[in-house]
């Protein structure tokens, strides 16, 4: 069984079936990482294309990775963020990219609306690695699956998203990913970077991170973009990291068994302390790790693979 | 050459008129307007009982064309008073002559063209260009705006006395505000002494940042750049303060906020010199039309929630908003063709504007038909001051005619324009041109 649609582009649009149906597929993915030899025919013959408009080091190298192991031919395409507004328009690179009859086209860039854009011009299917501000569902799939192993099931835990949500389409995902399967979600961060009727997405709004971490079951830290002090979002590390860091006199008043997570790449000493970042609670290398078996599932799933892996 | 619109509903906000009437029309002038006009002249033509199909055979007036009007609208050539024709500079997006033929086409026969050209019209040798390629090339009258600063760059006043007297009918720097408050005030007092309307677009650069839809549900659930209504309104207000301060006449150009509706609203009743437009798309579409990230219904200022367009229809319902424009704002598909964050803000309104006036705002009942028509005709040449949008003897022919009641689609592969960026392809709307008459010359015809 696959996903009966063509392409990821928000968790927004998945239902808790089908989002249940990609972490269960994740998780027999995932033996294969533990054996010998990484490598199945899943999705021999079949091409992969990673388009990457924006730098990424993990989410590139997670799908690289997924792909290969599922031997799928795989191509990585990356264009600096420059030749958005000048040089070929990305309906061009799609009309191009389609005459090469691509299988999967994995898309990361920095427009919100992209990869929805890309898979209007294309008969591949398209999986969004991140859209602007927009979402970045892969992501918000790993984590859950993370949390999933972990904890042993989804439904009733409670997690608080902090950071700056307006800008980060990780907190987008996982909010929508994270209600769909039953989870209650707070998100905490300045008032600056929250964006406006984001309760309107059901979820409690907070600007005081020890009252928003109080018990909650996981800590999901988001990464600061050290640019938006200069749009005035916040006056400065020192008091963005004093007020919203998470450190360990902070964790305290948290739930002894807390789980910590965060995308990355990692501020160490901003929005997270490194005595967290490498604590025992913190889920940072999990969620690497276990990127590469959603993103596994993702392709066979969006692929349409004939036989199990 | 003589024309004979016969048995039409004639619709004259400017005099209140209501009633079926015959129009003749002569040398670019309406001569005539009453019942059974052919008929009465001479008058003994009209004695007897003959029937009028019989009286209009034997008539002693020779008309070279007679159209019949009998169960269509017959109302003053409408105005536009806010196009972008692009010409010169941007001819790929839209020419004066594709443009007013657009215009025609939508049962316009006078539009005003904003000065945001390359070159801008700042300088009296772009205005006559424009004047002389509308003589030349143009459907219908066209009545430049001209720059309210040099370039457009709000820095300083553009020579708005020769703009005057080469022929532009307000200043303005649309497309972009003047954000100086120093250098509106003195284009304020400057343009006063023509008596020059100034239209002012409304926005606070710094508070709509890099944003590029409403700041609402639907830029957070998108992640797009947020724009606010404040941008729109903190200006609203400085420029209403500006114009209580000169005496300026102030318009307030694409007005989409609530908050903006309510301080033209008091500024009103204060007396100070403030009139305002909404366009079509305001009125007819919601921030949820950038769902899907529809490049389409991306324009400045942005589709906004609907309690502001509830605002807007209560403004044009109580009369705070004048007049109803398009801010046709023509762009090519490859540049819609983008990412949202990359595709050029603006829709265009043309050829749909009567139709979803009539549509959106007559059939629901928000305005009368007469209420509806005075802002597209009487209101506009009031506030520009022009000798049009009034059905009278004497008057020019400018005429539209349409039908009320004819229901359509809109399907932009017909267009005039050069352009097909509208968010209302597809739409089905009820009310439709049927002729359009430009002193006294049938431009455009169904």
């Amino acid at each position: 069984m696959g996903l009966a649609r063509k392409d990821l582009l928000r968790m927004q649009e998945l239902t808790a079936d089908e989002i249940r149906l990609i972490l269960d597929t994740a998780e027999s993915m995932k033996q294969v990482a533990g054996r010998d030899i990484k490598k199945v025919p899943a999705l021999r013959g079949k091409t992969l294309i990673n388009l990457f408009y924006e730098a990424s080091t993990r989410t590139r190298t997670s799908f690289e990775i997924a792909g290969k192991w599922l031997s799928a031919d795989v191509i990585n395409v990356s264009t600096s963020s420059s030749s958005v507004s000048k040089g070929e328009s990305l309906k061009d690179t799609g009309l191009t990219l389609q005459a090469m009859h691509p299988d999967i086209v994995v898309l990361r860039h920095p427009a919100s609306g992209a990869a929805e854009f890309l898979a209007k011009q294309l008969a591949a299917s398209v999986i969004n690695a991140g859209d602007g501000a927009h979402e970045h569902p892969s992501q918000a799939l790993l984590d859950l699956f993370t949390i999933r192993e972990k904890k042993g099931r989804l439904e009733g835990l409670k997690a608080a998203i902090v950071g700056d949500i307006a800008h980060s389409r990780v907190a987008r995902s996982s909010i929508h990913g994270m209600r769909k399967v039953g989870m209650e979600v707070r998100v905490a961060g300045p008032r600056t970077m929250l964006p406006c009727f984001i309760d309107r997405l059901g979820v409690e709004v907070f600007t005081d991170l020890e009252r928003a971490i109080a018990d909650v079951d996981i800590i999901m830290m988001l990464r600061l973009q050290l640019e938006r002090q200069q749009a005035g979002l916040f006056p400065s590390v020192r008091e963005y990291s004093r007020l919203f860091g998470l450190t360990l006199p902070r964790l305290k008043g948290a739930k002894s068994d807390v789980l910590i997570m965060h995308p990355g790449p990692l501020n160490r000493g901003v929005e997270i302390a490194p005595e967290v970042a490498d604590g025992p609670y913190s889920l940072i290398l999990n969620q690497v790790e276990n990127g590469v078996a959603v993103r596994m599932a993702l392709l066979y799933l969006l692929a349409g693979g004939g036989q199990a892996a | 050459m003589r024309i004979l619109i016969a048995g039409g509903r004639v619709i004259d906000p400017a005099s209140g008129v209501d009633e079926v009437f015959d129009l003749l029309i002569e040398d670019g002038r309406i001569v005539r307007i009453g019942k059974d006009v052919r008929g009465a002249e001479p008058p003994e033509a009209s004695k007897g009982k003959r029937s009028k199909a019989a009286k209009n055979a034997e008539s002693a007036i020779n008309v070279d064309r007679v159209m019949d009007a009998a169960g269509l609208v017959v109302c003053p050539g409408l105005i536009d008073m806010h196009v972008h024709l692009r010409q010169p500079g941007r001819e790929d997006k839209e020419t004066i002559a594709t443009g007013t033929l657009a215009a025609a086409r939508g049962g316009f026969t006078a539009v005003c063209c904003m000065p945001n050209t390359d070159p801008v019209n700042d300088t009296r040798s772009v205005t006559e260009f424009i004047l002389d390629t509308a003589k030349r090339e143009g459907a219908v009258h066209v009545y430049p705006v001209g720059a309210i600063s040099k370039g457009l760059r709000g820095e300083e006043l553009a020579e708005i006395g020769e703009l005057f007297e080469s022929g532009c009918v307000a200043v303005s720097d649309d497309g972009r505000p003047v954000m100086n408050a120093e250098l509106m005030r003195r284009a304020m007092e400057y343009a006063g002494m023509f008596d020059l309307p100034v239209i002012s677009h409304c926005e606070d650069l710094h508070l709509s940042g890099k944003g590029v839809a409403h700041e609402g549900i639907v830029s957070t659930e998108l992640g797009l750049c947020g724009i606010p209504s404040t941008s729109e309104a903190a200006m609203v207000a400085r420029d209403i303060l500006l114009a209580e301060l000169t005496d300026a006449r102030l318009h307030i150009a694409h007005v989409s906020a609530a908050e903006s509706v309510r301080l033209i609203r008091e500024a009103k009743a204060r007396g100070v010199r403030v009139s305002c437009e909404a366009s079509p798309h305001h009125f007819a579409l919601t921030e949820e039309a950038v769902r899907g990230f529809d490049t389409n219904a991306k324009m400045n200022p942005p589709l906004r929630s609907e309690s502001d367009r509830q605002a807007i229809l209560a403004g044009l319902r109580d009369g705070t908003i004048d007049v109803i424009a398009t801010d046709h704002a023509p762009h090519t598909a490859q540049e819609k063709e983008q990412e949202f964050d990359v595709a050029p803000f603006g829709v265009i309104g043309s050829e749909t504007a009567l139709a979803l006036t009539l549509t959106t705002l007559v059939a629901s009942g928000t305005l009368s038909l007469n209420q509806a028509i005075a802002k597209l005709t009487s209101e506009p040449a009031r506030i520009l001051k022009l000798p049009k949008g009034r059905i009278a003897e004497g008057a020019d022919a400018d005429l539209t005619i349409f039908d009320p009641d004819r229901e359509w689609t809109v399907d932009t592969s017909g267009f005039a324009s050069k352009s097909r960026n509208t968010p209302f392809h597809g739409w089905r709307l009820k009310g439709g041109t049927v002729a359009t008459i430009v002193a006294g010359k049938v431009v455009w015809e169904a």
